[in-house]
């Protein structure tokens, strides 16, 4: 291994193994390895039972692999330092909150991050509209614990976040303050990772793609880099389809992705771009692999 | 060739964004512009998106960056933008348009004439 840190690298998957129970059970990894960067947005893909949930809590140190590991910020993960875990905070997809008022929550929890600010959490709750006055969090709806939950989250500050399906449950404005609240609380040194099967919900606000089929990365590009090689037409005609990397009927005859051979860039469309991905992801792989110049 | 109608890639959606807000004067030339994440907040997008667009713009002598103050529209803005604007419109947008005037058979004085009116309406 290289001495020198990469200081961009917020945190490393390393030839991960992991499989639950010990009996006839697929493992979910294999040979797993990604490299996680500071200071973006990423979006983590995968058809249900892919295993993003499970990389996620992986990553936050709280499932053990059965081989390799997860540095973050050099240090392995499973070894659950203080100064690690006061660093990560994980949003789970379904969460219990105890019988107690947030003020009580956030006194007690928030010890356990050295930067939790109560009044970034006070900024983010007014950002979901939410009325910090509450004597019992347990009797909240689901809707509303998450964005209590997520109004804390981010109010710790920990450089690495990590979200499992955060826009499940969320009403219809709960979608945009989500994004909303993305947008105000990236930095250059935080990183938040957003597992989703919402991809509209969140398809502006990433800045990178990852897509996850077990021990399988199909693709792990920024946005710029993939609207760079790719295309994505909405009013393609049969004929286009029949030239495409992947189309399939849209409203407006066929959405295609293509390969992008001018400077002109398209808008990203996550849906279509993750469906050619698992439709062909040797040709997309290729596309990304071939360094023109 | 085909030329499809495709969306543009969103860096450039808020660039177009950001130059029509000057043209209309919600931000002055020499003026303040937002903060990248100020902007993103208000969208709704990645702030990384925000100063890719942004980076783009002062490339473009659109915005100017003053160190340490902040981002700027640049002093001669407008005429930045209309400059951008012409090219993209007399090499991308006049091209459909003559296209469908000559499968149509409108004649030149039809467009003339049309031209002439647009333009008063526009002058009232």
């Amino acid at each position: 291994m290289n001495e020198t840190l990469n200081d961009n690298l917020i945190m490393q998957v390393n030839r991960l193994a992991f499989s639950y129970g010990w009996l006839k059970q697929k493992p979910v990894f294999t040979d797993f390895s990604l490299s996680v960067e500071r200071g973006k947005v990423y979006g983590l893909l995968g058809l249900n039972g892919a295993g993003k949930s499970t990389l996620m809590y992986l990553m936050a140190g709280l499932l053990t692999p059965k081989a390799g590991e997860i540095t973050v910020g050099g240090n392995n993960v499973r070894h659950r330092l203080p100064s690690t875990l006061s660093n990560i905070y994980v949003v789970p997809e379904e969460f219990m909150l105890p019988h107690m008022s947030l003020r009580e929550f956030a006194t007690l929890n928030g010890a356990l991050y050295p930067r939790f600010s109560y009044d970034d959490m006070l900024h983010n709750l007014a950002i979901f509209d939410i009325d910090p006055n509450i004597k019992s969090l347990s009797s909240l709806s689901m809707g509303q614990k998450k964005k209590v939950l997520m109004s804390f989250a981010f109010a710790t500050h920990t450089d690495l976040m990590l979200m499992d399906e955060p826009t499940n449950g969320l009403d219809i404005p709960g979608k945009s303050q989500f994004r909303r609240l993305v947008a105000s609380q990236m930095s250059d040194d935080r990183t938040i990772i957003i597992s989703t099967h919402q991809v509209h919900d969140i398809d502006r606000c990433i800045d990178h793609v990852v897509i996850i089929d077990h021990s399988n990365v199909l693709l792990d590009e920024s946005v710029a880099s993939i609207t760079t090689k790719l295309r994505f037409v909405e009013n393609g005609t049969a004929a286009d389809a029949d030239a495409a990397i992947y189309s399939q009927p849209s409203v407006m005859g066929y959405s295609l992705v293509l390969p992008n051979t001018g400077d002109d860039e398209t808008e990203l469309n996550l849906e279509t771009l993750f469906n050619a991905t698992l439709a062909n992801s040797e040709r997309i792989t290729a596309i990304f692999n071939s360094k023109n110049a | 060739m085909i030329k499809f109608n495709e969306n543009k890639a969103i860096y450039l959606q808020i660039a177009d964004r950001v130059c029509e807000d000057i043209i209309l004067g919600t931000y002055t030339e020499a003026g303040r512009i937002p903060s990248v994440r100020e902007y993103a907040q208000m969208i709704e997008v990645s702030a990384n998106t925000v100063a890719r667009s942004f980076d783009y713009l002062q490339q473009q002598g659109v915005l100017l960056n003053r160190r340490g103050v902040g981002l700027f529209v640049a002093d001669n803005a407008v005429e930045a933008i209309k400059r951008m604007r012409r090219e993209v419109f007399l090499s991308e947008e006049l091209d459909p348009f003559m296209r469908q005037a000559v499968l149509l058979d409108i004649s030149e004085q039809e467009l003339l004439t049309a031209y002439r009116r647009h333009l008063n309406e526009l002058k009232k």
